[in-house]
């Protein structure tokens, strides 16, 4: 009898470690997000996202029922493999976020090189042109160059 | 000013860029030549220059196929009527392109003529000599069968040499380019995009030359990526429902 006891008490002992751990974790992940953000490492519409995972990860640990009756809802015997699966659609649709952020960066990328070295050879050309209109060459040399599109 | 446009897309090409400007210079002297300079870090461009080519320098590496689009978007922009493409590495042999342009020329709804290593060139009636003039690895023969296999049956019609680079196109294709232009290895997309959009293509013979400068940058591990890549892209391009072609001004063309 005082050995169930004790065995639940040190159940209880444990649960309560692990909460104040993810509330931790959660308040770690917290603070280096507004810092990055002060710091602007991070935009605040990727901080938003971080801070939601935070936030969810408290609400957990503080609402010790909530886990339980959702994975129950979702016909999970096991509350943890529900957090599990949480977690891995997030991280995997952030990633697919992330790679078609990076595609559009890319391409926006590509368009700013193109455009410059176009302006680039274009400067060039009107300089040659005023140059030349400003020194001993006929001054057809200066607008054909300013006329051409 | 003249209204034909030879594009040379060069990286680190300096030993041989020269050369190719002189001979388009002294086979085609109706076209302009705009080398496009894609962040080589020898002195391609200053060497372009010197060769009496225009030079559009991007500020730093962006791939063949932004830099082809770079020479098409500079040609939409300038109001050339016929651009062709022509290695800056010396495989194209430019004493083709009066053929290219009279293949061009012939029929009023051709609009893209690409030199094909597979077909017989006319003048020496030899055949195009893929084992010769352009070396390839097993691996890169397999893969250009099996690209031309696909493009041939999504455009319906015989495509002998998909991959080859030494292109020649007219105002819309020009416009279609400039505004739409696939990225790594482009040449195959290319061309299903050009059916896509409902351009007629041909095909004529040309011989390659082995490379004067440079390496290949598709070795075996490449050539599998390149391979399951352009697939992809193809059958992608094959499902777009693209309307017909009526690019916008510049301006409007940013995603």
């Amino acid at each position: 009898m005082s050995l169930l006891a004790a065995a639940a008490r040190v159940t209880e002992t444990t649960v309560t470690f692990q909460r104040a751990g993810v509330i931790v974790f959660a308040v770690v992940v917290f603070l280096l997000v507004f810092e990055l953000v002060r710091r602007r490492a991070l935009m605040e519409r990727y901080a938003l996202l971080w801070l939601g995972a935070a936030v969810v990860l408290v609400v957990l640990a503080v609402w010790r029922g909530l886990l339980t009756s959702v994975s129950g809802d979702l016909h999970i015997y096991t509350p943890v493999n529900a957090l599990f699966a949480a977690g891995f659609v997030f991280a995997v649709s952030l990633l697919l976020h992330f790679s078609m952020v990076i595609s559009r960066l890319s391409e926006q990328n590509k368009v700013l090189a193109q455009r410059l070295a176009l302006l680039d050879q274009r400067v060039g050309t009107l300089e040659q042109g005023s140059e030349l209109a400003n020194g001993d060459a006929p001054i057809e040399a200066g607008t054909r160059a300013v006329g051409k599109r | 000013m003249n209204r034909y446009l030879a594009i040379v897309p060069a990286h680190n090409e300096v030993g041989a860029i020269a050369a190719t400007i002189g001979e388009i210079h002294a086979a085609a002297p109706q076209f302009d030549v705009i080398v496009i300079d894609d962040g080589s870090t020898d002195d391609t461009g200053a060497a372009a220059l010197a060769a009496g080519a225009r030079v559009v320098s991007l500020p730093f590496n962006v791939g063949i196929g932004a830099a082809v689009q770079c020479g098409y978007l500079y040609a939409q922009a300038h109001g050339y009527e016929v651009a062709v493409q022509v290695d800056g590495d010396g495989q194209h042999d430019p004493r083709d392109i009066p053929r290219l342009l009279a293949a061009l020329s012939a029929a009023s709804d051709t609009h893209l003529v690409t030199g094909s290593r597979f077909l017989p060139a006319a003048g020496d009636g030899r055949a195009g000599d893929a084992r010769a003039g352009h070396r390839s690895t097993a691996y890169r023969r397999l893969g250009i069968i099996v690209f031309a296999r696909v493009v041939s049956m999504l455009t319906r019609q015989r495509v002998t040499d998909p991959t080859s680079g030494y292109r020649m196109t007219d105002r819309i294709g020009i416009e279609l380019f400039a505004r739409d232009y696939p990225s790594d290895y482009p040449e195959v997309e290319a061309i299903v995009l050009a059916h896509t959009y409902a351009l007629h293509t041909r095909e004529i013979g040309v011989r390659m030359r082995p490379r004067r400068s440079g390496r290949s940058k598709i070795s075996t591990p490449v050539s599998v990526y390149y391979l399951l890549k352009v697939l992809l892209a193809v059958f992608v391009s094959a499902l777009r429902t693209h309307p017909q072609a009526e690019p916008g001004p510049l301006s409007e063309g940013a995603p």
